[in-house]
């Protein structure tokens, strides 16, 4: 008969209790289930629909709960060329979404305004609203969405989040 | 009938209307002379000769020279599977003319977008608001003296405008100037 080795883990042994940082549980819980919220503004969002699709599979990292509503989603990603008349609806939806939320500019329009240097578009979408990561390529293709997601996840990761709970501050006492 | 001969039966009816035809790799470019009669023109393409398309009109500016404005129109016959094109000219102090609306509604959209970018109006049109900038928008980013790197603006609430940075346009190298990396205002240079 053969032996087995347990790893890691043992219930049996140590009984029904993990010990971890309120940190690192409430990050891990956060990074592996970010519902993204597609803002497709050009040809880059076709690039994010492949993401999506079978080929390269986004919920292989818990993200696959793409939201068109910007209540439901913790992770913006502007994909394609914001111009100015798009702008502060970008800016709109973005301060709509729940705390805490992130932002991936994909590709170089959305980074920096890309190839256009021109009166109607936003010169980097950084310019009205917070990036956390920026994915070169014109338009990047899958992996490298996948590898900016994964770097979101890394930061999610390192958040000092139970510190900046204790930041709140309370609601003002009513009159 | 070709295009040729549908451009000789225009020039019998409108006369010194219409100065002879320019024909380049075998396109028919009319001229008419006065823009206040661009629609009977079109009219008379559309019922009698059977252009009831209108694959697209534009506009040139002509800066520096009067009149500044050039008004193209891209006709084809669906029955006679022929193009033609008319072209009419507009001062700048006027920058107006009659819409062809009347004669083919696509030229609705076409129509606002030339009032949008160039800013010349059309009299008559049933809805001459900007289709691509926002109403509000000061400026007509198509002409020659506006710049491509746009102008400041801002309107609360609806959009605002900067200046892109551009050291001497995208794209453009000229031998001796700076290379790509120091034109480019938001590009970052690591050391090492």
């Amino acid at each position: 008969m053969q032996e087995t080795t347990e790893v890691g883990y043992n219930s049996k042994i140590e009984g029904d209790v993990i010990v971890t940082q309120v940190d690192a549980a409430l990050n891990w819980f956060r990074k592996n289930s970010i519902w993204p919220m597609p803002m497709g503004l050009a040809c880059c969002a076709i690039e994010l629909m492949a993401t999506g699709a079978s080929r390269f599979d986004i919920s292989r990292f818990g993200m696959e709960v793409m939201r068109f509503s910007p209540r439901q989603s913790d992770c913006m990603v502007v994909a394609g060329t914001v111009t100015y008349k798009m702008a502060l609806a970008v800016k709109r939806i973005y301060d709509q979404m729940a705390e805490p939320k992130y932002v991936i500019a994909m590709g170089a329009c959305a980074s920096t305004g890309g190839m256009y240097r021109s009166y109607s578009v936003l010169q980097g979408v950084d310019q009205i609203i917070p990036v956390d990561v920026y994915v070169a390529g014109c338009p990047p293709r899958p992996e490298a969405l996948l590898d900016a997601l994964l770097k979101l996840q890394n930061q999610i990761q390192r958040e000092p989040t139970f510190s900046n709970l204790k930041k709140l501050t309370p609601l003002p006492a009513k009159v | 009938m070709n295009a040729t001969d549908y451009a000789n039966k225009l020039r019998e009816k409108f006369g010194e209307l219409i100065a002879a035809s320019a024909e380049f790799r075998g396109e028919i470019t009319l001229s008419v002379a006065d823009a206040e009669r661009i629609v009977e023109v079109c009219a008379f393409a559309k019922k009698e000769l059977g252009f009831d398309y209108l694959a697209d009109v534009s506009s040139i500016d002509n800066y520096g020279e009067d009149p500044r404005w050039t008004v193209v129109y891209e006709l084809y016959g669906i029955g006679n599977g022929t193009y033609l094109r008319l072209k009419t000219s507009v001062s700048e102090e006027k920058s107006e003319l009659p819409t062809v609306t009347t004669v083919w509604r696509t030229a609705d959209w076409h129509e606002r977008e030339i009032y949008d970018m160039m800013g010349v109006r059309f009299r008559g049109h049933p809805d001459l608001r900007r289709i691509i900038m926002w109403e509000g928008y000061p400026h007509f980013p198509l002409r020659k003296d506006f710049p491509l790197g746009g102008k400041p603006t801002d309107l609360p609430e609806i959009a605002f405008t900067k200046t892109a940075p551009i050291e001497g346009g995208p794209f453009v190298t000229a031998p001796g100037s700076k290379d790509a990396i120091e034109r480019e205002p938001r590009a970052k240079t690591f050391e090492g």
